[in-house]
């Protein structure tokens, strides 16, 4: 069981999160070339070390997370709120 | 060659098995080969056996970072089945079905395929006609062995499934494929390693790749853990570990996220199920047969996050024994025995590549998902044929890097482009 | 073997007597009693048979690592396969049975296999079973599978119930600061000092009684020792669990534990679960698991009557039975000392091989004294016996190998090869453990984990080092629970033999055949190990693979190792270059059970009722699943089948009117300042200008272009939309929008909030709609053709003061309206509604009807948008915008999605009219069945309004390719191949001037 420390509702269980995938994408303009959107939708570096990937926490606050994971040893290195200005707050916070 | 059968067996029980040799060589790097399959799992060895067998090739190694094998060869639940309906993959895991029929015979290896029929329940009107859909096609692309079956057969055939009023989701018939079953997965392993070795391949255990030297637009050679090993074409076969190696061969990126599933098996029990047993309702999925030596093996989804490791998390074990204990009740005091996990090259539409790579003499076979077990020796022929000719068989035409870029859809699950969706 | 019940001595109850059934035949035992001990106690040898020769088998240990005493408990729906009879405890009329053998254990026809031991080596069967012998001719699988029977049928172990499991079992959750696994001088130590500490510690022992290795000692002192700590454990407040196993050690700190609450009971409370499943998540891990005797491999060294030198003295002090009166002891190393001397007080014979030439002073003392003999540099080299042991030969060193020696009279071999710490459970952290030539043994290497280890399962031997051991573990625990990661790690304070081991995993002498066992329940030999080195399979895990060693039931506990050895031996390598293999979780099996805990038969999965469920069970409905949902599927009247009644209501709510629940659709609340471009952005057709007061049907694509889902959205204010979703995809859509909003769009500022549980809503559909309502509604004209037109949307007031939401749309093709009350509300909706209805011979319907009304009218459903169909296929390509971009508009211009004579959606009719036909057919051209076809139907219902079946598909290249064609639907799988035409999809008023009417 990995354990997750949710920034709103502390750590939890990963069961009550559902793994979005590779929380480094970034999506291109909904006008952007088709090119763009095969590359964002289809490849991935598929990394085997730390990586951030978004989780939501769905059966808790239904807040996406980033989280920078080991996908080897399944250690969570930090964990915050996917939503930028929500980060902000959060972070102004502490 | 010491050819195996029952003779053979008898002629060493007497001489107290001294006439037994090695199964496959240990044989030292060559400098050079003209083929070099990387991943020395059921993919990897399948296709150095077709290269030597059905196209001649003489000059082939076989390059594992452990031992043979040792990867998701060992780690699945030895399901075998062709129930694909969409072309290209139906044809594909038919002709592995065919390939699967005479394995035993044709690597003179009992691999024990056992063609024991695999029954997928159904629980509504609507999941029967989806059913149907898959099973006509079957049919209709040149197989007899699917039917569909109303509850009286299903009873009748597979008498211990849960029929009772309290099932969640009551049993109302089932898709049978009878031609599929299971297989002794380390025998097929093993099997396919000393057919190709006593062809003249190469197997090199422990020699792990760490580099790759590229001259142009080919790759020149191979830096391993056993020596520099130069190579005219290189096949990498590493399902699991795809996106490691495609970046040590100069690369970014590739439709495949890497995630674990595990698999489980109990204490040996005498005859308990006779068939495989699928099932798939209410967001669960489970599949179920009984080993040759007893053992319930069993498995279900994969573990929902990314992962490289070869371990599992409870509550994927808490899920499969309820599917477990939901569909067949009198599993309740059957114990497990052991629970494992491998890595699997889950793509985005949850079909394989066999293909041709931005690199001349460089061909990838990966992303097989969960799949890979049943698929390894038409994987192996295709790759053979790729490998050998340059050019992909029809039968394999889509199955190529650039199909999401051309929007060929090969998704038997409809799920869309999440890896993590196709089982 | 001679076992018998000692006059005094031993843990056991014996003003308690126990009687139960082994085999049918009455014994009896004392409380404390384990199935093994009492069966001794009763003079039983028998208790197995092993796997492959069925040769008998005996105890063999004294606990989880047992490998031969393995049987059967209970009977009928209450039966226990494969249950080790060491652990076992005894009750009043339990029932014990042996097991793979017949006609029983002590007579087993099966045992001819031993016979024919010589060609059954290692793998054998890859070699030959293929085809006809003796060369194997043939092809295909057809020989191969009845050869699979036999085999089959002769494998297994016991014979599982095959009724349903008439226990509960209960899954908990627990926390805790330190969990320690294993109560013995270690383990003890460390909880007592960390409960001390003040720390939320849990202690949980396998065994039933706490102690560990003090319940084998007979010393006063350390009885008082065990109390005093169980009770300062007890003063601190700890948590203790006895029957209960840490079977594995997951991510994060947590194991999984199993508590075993009734298995000893003979009647337990029927409120009592059998067995717990505990999840627990501790800061930290001390494993105190001890370590596991190990056996040698010499000949014939798997009869009854040879067991571990331990087990057999904890025989003597904890269950007060004398195993055998005539013991040899054969040990490498000094721990088989106090057993011998365990064994010389109760008054047996005792014979100690040591095979070791030096041996330590001090015990050379004690043993004269007790009148041991003593035998330097001999080991056992062969057992003698037919069924049980009754001499040995030995094996003297005479210091160029091993010759034979003299031969002993006895009735009981104990042995000792060294001890393996039980490191287990951090094996399965993926923690290797590493070999001490020392101890030869793997301990634990240093590690990352949160986990200290303890006692003998640290390579520890004595007591008091032990204790110690306990004590630094805890100190390192707390120091890294307070963060100190300086004093993290335990000094690994090895050891404590006055005279090394030696090491020894074989014994053989030149031009002797033995059968020498290393896995005895899987009938593993030495040559076993052996043959898969000839044959190349060296690596560990195909040495484990090729001969199943540590494969069976005990998973290798007691005879991983000797393989190593041999293997090592036969490369001419070191134990450390050979490897370990991994130990996978449970540590002892589990069942699944207590696993599944209450998640089971219908509660397997949640059940979702919407809130007229009891309402419309009320007025007659017949229930589908739908997903997790149940909705109504018809609703039948006197003497109505489902064809009869969902014709009748079909046909009802096409002529007047018919109400129909529909609250399991996906509703999402929609709000804020940036809604409208969120919403136009996700949705592929226009709704930047979706007036207030209006509500438009929408399809929203996948990223990659394909269609994920459809629904209507219904605009109250500029900030304030209501989206519908299908009810399958319901939660998907919902995390969608939320991922959109949270990653990215976070610019965007809107709230979207999943409000399906507060809105229950029916469909009232018909030409008589609009008076259903008006007889519901305060105001009539709020419902008036001008104030609420077709696609309008209104917020009104029903009779009885409850708001309610009013769309007018239409899924049946008919003047239909969605209206839905707040959740609490809606059995008095729907009472309004139906009595209204009523009125006008209206009709309830369910999704059978529903399926008919839209199948007519060419509707799509999930059957058609199945995740593979663009927008174009499903005939929808209208609704995909060219003037805006929105997720999925680049990737639905990929060119296959864009290829001429791609299948599309059609109508489908049978070309006799009276003829029917089901979904899932594929559509074939005439004189072409066969492939993959043209297209399949995804439909079918017998529409009334046209007077026969019809159905939706697709085909390639649509209507216009097939009009006029006859086309195959083909059906092999069930009712065989139907003559159909292709006609529009739109089959039933294709203008819609009945919804809009």
């Amino acid at each position: 069981m990995i354990r997750i420390n949710c920034p709103f509702c502390g750590e939890r269980d990963h069961s009550e999160f559902s793994y979005g995938g590779d929380g480094s994408i970034v999506y291109p303009a909904l006008d952007a070339p088709v090119e763009q959107w095969v590359e964002a939708v289809f490849q991935r570096e598929n990394i085997r070390g730390v990586q951030t990937e978004s989780w939501q926490h769905v059966s808790g606050c239904r807040q996406w997370i980033l989280v920078e994971r080991d996908t080897m040893t399944h250690e969570i290195h930090s964990v915050r709120a996917a939503h930028e200005g929500v980060a902000k707050v959060l972070e102004a916070g502490k | 060659m010491t050819r195996f059968s029952a003779w053979s067996v008898f002629r060493n029980g007497l001489s107290g098995q001294s006439g037994w040799t090695r199964q496959w060589r240990d044989p030292e790097p060559k400098k050079q080969y003209d083929i070099v399959i990387v991943g020395g799992g059921l993919h990897g060895l399948a296709t150095a056996y077709y290269l030597a067998k059905n196209h001649g090739q003489k000059n082939i190694a076989v390059v594992e970072k452990g031992w043979l094998g040792g990867g998701n060869a060992g780690r699945n639940t030895t399901i075998v089945r062709s129930n694909y309906f969409l072309p290209g993959n139906r044809e594909f895991y038919e002709h592995s079905l065919k390939l699967w029929e005479d394995l035993s015979h044709d690597l003179n290896y009992n691999v024990m395929f056992s063609q024991r029929s695999h029954i997928s329940l159904l629980h509504s009107p609507a999941a029967i006609d989806g059913a149907a859909r898959r099973y006509n096609t079957m049919r209709l692309t040149g197989t007899a062995d699917a039917e569909i079956w109303d509850l009286d057969q299903l009873k009748q055939e597979v008498p211990h499934l849960n029929y009772g009023p309290d099932a969640r989701f009551p049993i109302r018939g089932a898709a049978v494929q009878k031609r599929a079953g299971t297989a002794r997965h380390d025998a097929v392993a093993w099997g396919y390693a000393r057919a190709a070795d006593a062809l003249g391949v190469d197997i090199l255990q422990n020699c792990e790749v760490t580099s790759t030297t590229r001259s142009g637009n080919e790759i020149t050679s191979l830096t391993t853990s056993r020596g520099e090993i130069q190579a005219k074409k290189v096949g990498f076969a590493v399902a699991g570990n795809t996106s490691r190696l495609w970046q040590m061969a100069g690369f970014n990126t590739l439709p495949i996220e890497s995630h674990k599933l595990q698999a489980f098996v109990s204490e040996p029990l005498k005859p308990l199920l006779d068939q495989v047993v699928v099932f798939g309702v209410g967001g669960a999925h489970f599949y179920i047969s009984q080993s040759d030596k007893g053992g319930m093996v069993f498995g279900g989804d994969i573990d929902w996050y990314k992962s490289y490791a070869q371990r599992g998390n409870l509550p994927i074990v808490q899920d499969v024994a309820e599917c477990a204990i939901s569909i067949l009740p009198c599993l309740g005091r059957v114990r497990l025995l052991r629970h494992w996990s491998g890595v699997m090259d889950m793509s985005m539409d949850g079909s394989p590549f066999i293909c041709k790579t931005p690199l001349n003499n460089l061909y990838l076979n990966a992303g097989w998902n969960y799949g890979g077990f049943k698929a390894s020796p038409a994987s192996g022929w295709y790759f053979a044929d790729l490998i050998a000719n340059d050019r992909p068989h029809e039968t394999i035409e889509h199955f190529n890097l650039d199909r999401f870029a051309q929007g060929v859809v090969l998704d038997e699950r409809g799920a869309g482009p999440d890896p993590k969706l196709h089982g | 073997m001679s076992a018998s019940r000692l006059e005094q001595g031993g843990r056991i109850d014996r003003s308690s007597q126990v009687s139960f059934k082994w085999d049918n035949q009455n014994f009896t035992g004392f409380v404390g009693d384990t199935l093994a001990s009492a069966l001794m106690a009763s003079g039983e040898t028998i208790f197995g048979r092993s796997f492959k020769y069925h040769r008998p088998r005996g105890v063999m240990s004294a606990g989880v690592e047992e490998s031969g005493a393995i049987v059967t408990v209970g009977r009928g729906d209450r039966r226990d396969p494969n249950v080790k009879a060491t652990t076992q405890e005894i009750y009043e009329g339990l029932e014990a049975s042996g097991q793979n053998a017949w006609p029983n254990v002590r007579r087993d026809i099966g045992a001819v296999n031993n016979l024919m031991s010589r060609f059954f080596s290692a793998g054998f069967y890859y070699k030959t079973f293929m085809g006809i012998p003796p060369m194997e001719w043939g092809k295909g699988t057809g020989i191969w599978m009845q050869y699979e029977k036999l085999i089959r049928k002769a494998a297994g172990m016991g014979v599982a119930s095959r009724e349903p499991d008439p226990d509960t079992y209960e899954h908990g959750h627990r926390f805790c600061d330190v969990l320690v696994v294993g109560s013995g001088p270690a383990g003890l130590a460390a909880a007592v000092q960390l409960a001390q500490a003040g720390l939320d510690v849990m202690l949980v022992e396998q065994d039933y009684e706490l102690g560990g290795d003090y319940l084998n000692q007979t010393s006063p002192d350390a009885e008082e020792k065990r109390k005093a700590s169980i009770k300062a454990l007890q003063d601190a407040g700890a948590t203790i669990l006895t029957r209960t196993t840490a079977f594995g050690l997951y991510d994060y700190g947590v194991a999984g534990l199993l508590e075993r609450v009734t298995d000893h009971l003979a009647e337990p409370s029927p409120h009592t679960p059998r067995q717990r499943f505990l999840t627990v998540r501790a800061k930290h891990t001390i494993l105190a698991t001890g370590a596991l005797e190990r056996t040698v491999a010499f000949g014939n060294n798997d009869l009854p009557g040879i067991m571990t030198a331990a087990a057999a003295a904890t025989y003597v002090s904890r269950y007060g039975v004398l195993p055998g009166k005539k013991v040899v002891i054969a040990t490498n190393n000094d721990s088989a000392y106090a057993s011998a001397m365990t064994f010389a007080r109760v008054g047996a014979d005792v014979t100690l091989l040591d095979a070791r030439g030096s041996l330590p002073d001090s015990v050379g003392g004690l043993l004269d004294s007790k009148g041991i003999a003593l035998k330097a540099s001999n080991t056992a080299l062969c057992a003698n016996g037919k069924r049980v042991i009754s001499s040995l030969d030995l094996a003297v060193d005479s210091g160029a190998g091993w010759s034979a020696g003299e031969t002993v009279d006895c009735d009981l071999l104990l042995m000792s090869g060294g001890w393996s710490p039980v490191v287990n459970l951090l094996s399965h952290r993926s923690v290797r453990p590493v070999w001490d030539k020392d101890n030869l043994c793997f301990v634990s290497p240093k590690h990352d984990e949160p986990i200290q280890i303890a006692g003998s399962a640290n390579a520890v031997w004595g007591t008091s080092d032990c204790e110690q051991s306990g004590k630094s573990a805890a100190d390192a625990a707390i120091a890294a629970i307070n963060g100190d990661k300086t004093s993290v790690s335990v000094s690994t304070a090895v050891g404590g033999w006055e005279t090394p081991i030696k090491p020894l995993y074989e014994v053989k002498v030149e031009g002797r055949k033995l059968k020498s066992f290393i896995d005895p329940q899987h009938d593993v030999t030495a040559d076993d190990v052996r043959l898969a080195h000839q044959e190349g399979f060296v690596s560990v895990e195909h040495l484990k693979r090729y001969t199943t060693l540590g494969m069976a039931t005990d998973q290798g506990k007691m005879g991983n190792i000797i393989g190593l050895a041999l293997m090592a031996e036969a490369l001419g390598r070191e134990i450390p270059e050979v490897g370990t293999t991994t130990f996978r979780p449970p540590y002892t099996p589990i069942s699944l059970g207590a696993l599944t805990g209450r998640g089971k038969g219908a509660h397997f999965k949640p059940l979702r009722r919407t809130p007229m469920h009891e309402w419309n069970l009320a007025n007659g409905a017949t229930m589908t699943e739908a997903g997790l949902w149940q909705r109504p599927w018809y609703f039948a009247r006197e003497g109505e089948g489902i064809t009869e009644a969902y014709i009748r209501e079909t046909i009802t709510t096409r002529e007047t009117v018919g109400l129909v629940d529909v609250t399991s659709l996906g509703k999402i609340a929609i709000q804020g300042p940036d809604a409208t471009e969120f919403i136009n952005s996700i949705y592929s057709n226009a709704f930047a200008k979706l007036p207030i007061g209006k509500a438009r049907y929408g399809i929203m694509l996948r990223d990659d272009g394909i269609v994920m889902d459809d629904g209507t959205t219904w605009r109250f204010s500029e900030t304030d939309y209501f989206m519908t979703t299908t009810t399958a995809h319901a939660a998907k859509v919902m995390v969608w929008l939320e991922e959109l909003l949270q990653i990215r769009w976070s610019h965007l500022k809107v709230h979207v909030t999943s409000v399906s549980e507060q809105w229950a809503g029916s469909a009232v559909a018909g030409p008589k709609s609009r008076s259903v309502l008006e007889a519901c509604v305060q105001d009539e004209n709020a419902v008036s053709n001008d104030a609420l037109p077709f696609m309008g949307v209104i917020e009104t007031q029903l009779k009885n003061g409850v708001t309610c939401r009013i769309a007018r749309i239409s899924f049946s093709g008919e003047m239909a309206y969605e209206m839905y009350v707040e959740s609490d509300y809606s059995e008095s909706m729907m009472d309004m509604l139906w009595e209204s209805a009523k009125s006008f011979d209206g009709c309830l319907y369910g999704t059978e009807t529903l399926g008919a009304l839209r199948i007519e009218k060419g509707h799509v459903t999930g059957v058609e948008l199945d995740g593979r169909v663009t927008i174009e296929d499903a005939g929808l390509g209208a609704m995909a915008s060219d003037k805006k971009s929105y997720i999925g508009s680049a990737l639905r211009k990929r060119p296959d999605l864009n290829r001429p004579n791609r299948p599309q959606l059609v109508g489908i009719i049978p070309k006799e009219r009276s003829e029917t036909f089901k979904a899932g057919s594929v559509l074939c051209a005439e004189h072409k069945i066969e492939g993959h076809g043209e297209g399949w139907i995804t439909a079918v219902t017998h529409s009334p309004s046209m007077g026969h079946w019809i159905g939706l598909g697709y085909i390639n290249g649509g209507y216009s390719e097939w009009s006029g064609k006859t086309v195959v639907a083909a059906d092999p799988v069930r009712r065989g191949n139907i003559n159909v035409e292709i006609i529009s999809p739109h089959m039933v008023d294709p203008s819609g001037e009945r919804m809009r009417g």
